[in-house]
């Protein structure tokens, strides 16, 4: 059978499952076959689903017999990053600690795809509990980036990024806290989306920050993030965070105009941007423009605050949410402990690789005795200014433009010996997490070495369906 | 220096973690650079402001909470799948009081 794996969309799935050129189980088969096959070129996946996506497939299959319309993302190859949960498949989170952990339960996300038709071949790697920015935290070893394999993929779902660029899945799902979405969908040359915090259930995603992960798509067009979200999203009883609101059809107003909205220009993350990724940004907005939009310039003034508040927020709940890995109930114990006490502390002390300890020493540090004022409290206050700027912002102009990263994929241990500097190249991202609205991620060019650059796109809470527009036209723009 | 080798080593046991003299040294280092960008903090008046606990966006209220309707629970097998160590039907761990 002649299918390439690479080449598919969502749609294209569609037309060849109803056109009876190929079979779902014919095409989960061969999508297998391919990942595994080219798997080796980047360690992207860390496991593979052949079961569960057999199975999958085949209850399409039987849809299709029975005459049924089959839901959106039917025999659609998706793949999850591990930190979602799926029952009876492995997931690692990319720790030491849960190698061999396997989940009684499913996600919401996860039912949600599978419910709507789509067959998960496999999870894909990430920086260890989704804590980085380059996808070298994984205890697994790193993700090479598919354009340029001497290149981290970003992180911290590198995997699910470098699956959909390599086209080993069609679409996949990430995590994102502080831009671990956009920033490796940027680095990679795919469309990565963060949703409005509470868009998407985050029942089975493994707790970072709980008051700034979300769940997001990853997609080699804009259309199929837009599908894929509107799968995904909606309240969630098992989720006390998910919001009620209605979801549209995301895919409704991708009709190319985009003439007259008002684009918002952040004079603070412009005016540090002298390099090539300023000026394809540069060249991106002017593709806006002469597709009528209005561009101008707008201030977010406490931006230079943002890495302070976001790093004390973060690292305060992630202490806190890793406090459960103690030996006890998941899967990895340190051997040689005599008392309950140290068996905590061993068992934590060989699980955890660098990066996780770095945040929980921190994310302890602010939240211990007579420290809660100067940086939990200060921190909660600046991140209430940092939204306010976005309000702001949004009485002025329908969504703002910004860049994704300060620089392209960089090589492989370049900067990981350099914590701090790794955490300030969060700044264009960690802003959009902390006022919780929605941002995407989408491709808008390479450098003169050949590295994608992503332009970034953000909006007013729940207004995904501007984004979705916007992204769309540059989209069909830069193509045209 | 912001962060003492004595203040690491009392994190760390407050986050049950076992660290190495070389970790301890590492994270000295690593910690205290950072708390030093986090000062940048103090530069901002906050005097007037809520603490922003939770994104807030203008939306219908979220019902928070949910009828209380029994359901199946996970069941003991299953919650016990990936214990190190299960045992008659508990998590079995080291000696909890030490002598």
């Amino acid at each position: 059978m002649d299918i390439s794996i690479p080449s598919l969309t969502i749609g294209r799935v569609r037309e060849g499952l109803l056109s009876r050129r190929f079979s779902a189980a014919e095409l989960a088969a061969e999508a297998l076959r391919y990942a595994q096959a080219e798997n080796p070129k980047t360690n992207a996946y860390l496991h593979f689903s052949p079961e569960r996506a057999l199975a999958a497939a085949k209850r399409v299959d039987e849809q299709l017999a029975r005459g049924e319309v089959p839901g959106p993302l039917a025999g659609v190859p998706v793949a999850v990053k591990d930190v979602i949960l799926t029952q009876g498949v492995r997931t690692t989170c990319g720790s030491k600690l849960l190698a061999n952990y396997i989940p009684p339960y499913d996600a919401t996300s996860v039912v949600l795809l599978e419910q709507a038709g789509g067959v998960i071949i496999g999870k894909t790697n990430c920086d260890e509990f989704a804590m980085g920015s380059s996808t070298e935290n994984s205890a697994f070893g790193p993700v090479r980036n598919p354009v340029a394999p001497d290149r981290v993929p970003g992180g911290s779902s590198g995997g699910s990024a470098a699956v959909v660029a390599q086209g080993t899945a069609v679409v996949a799902l990430g995590s994102d806290t502080g831009g671990s979405i956009r920033q490796p969908a940027s680095f990679c040359g795919v469309v990565g989306v963060t949703p409005t915090y509470g868009r998407v259930s985050r029942y089975g995603l493994t707790a970072f920050a709980s008051s700034l992960d979300h769940i997001g798509p990853f997609s080699r067009s804009v259309k199929d993030s837009a599908t894929l979200l509107g799968v995904i999203a909606g309240r969630d009883p098992r989720d006390s965070t998910s919001a009620g609101a209605p979801v549209p059809d995301y895919t409704a107003g991708l009709d190319g105009n985009v003439k007259g909205l008002k684009l918002g220009l952040p004079r603070e993350y412009l005016k540090e941007l002298m390099s090539e990724t300023g000026d394809l940004i540069s060249r991106g907005v002017d593709v806006l423009q002469s597709l009528g939009c209005q561009v101008r310039e707008i201030t977010l003034p406490s931006t230079d605050y943002a890495i302070a508040c976001y790093y004390i927020i973060c690292t305060a709940e992630a202490s806190a949410n890793l406090a459960r890995y103690d030996g006890v109930r998941y899967t990895f114990r340190s051997e040689a402990s005599d008392t309950l006490s140290d068996m905590y502390r061993n068992t934590r002390g060989e699980g955890f690789g660098p990066e996780c300890k770095r945040r929980i020493m921190l994310g302890t540090y602010v939240l211990s005795s007579g420290y809660y004022d100067a940086y939990y409290l200060k921190a909660q206050k600046v991140r209430a200014l940092v939204a306010r700027d976005f309000a702001n912002a949004f009485q002025e102009v329908d969504a703002i433009l910004a860049p994704v990263s300060p620089f392209p994929a960089f090589k492989l241990g370049e900067k990981i010996d350099d914590p701090l500097a790794m955490y300030l190249s969060d700044i264009y991202t960690i802003t959009g997490d902390l006022a919780g609205i929605p941002c995407m991620s989408v491709p808008c060019g390479t450098t003169a070495g050949g590295l994608p650059v992503g332009m970034q796109i953000l909006t007013r809470h729940f207004d995904e369906t501007t984004m979705f527009r916007l992204a769309d036209a540059f989209e069909q723009a830069q193509r045209g | 220096m912001k962060i003492t080798e004595q203040e690491v080593r009392y994190v760390a046991g407050l986050a049950n973690l076992k660290l190495t003299d070389a970790e301890v040294a590492r994270f000295q280092v690593d910690l205290d650079g950072i708390l030093e960008h986090i000062g940048k903090l103090n530069e901002i008046d906050t005097s007037n402001v809520e603490p922003m606990a939770q994104v807030l966006f203008d939306a219908e209220d979220t019902a928070t909470l949910r009828t209380d309707v029994p359901a199946p629970p996970l069941g003991n097998q299953a919650a016990l799948a990936n214990a190190p160590q299960p045992g008659a039907g508990y998590f079995k761990v080291p000696i909890v009081i030490e002598r």
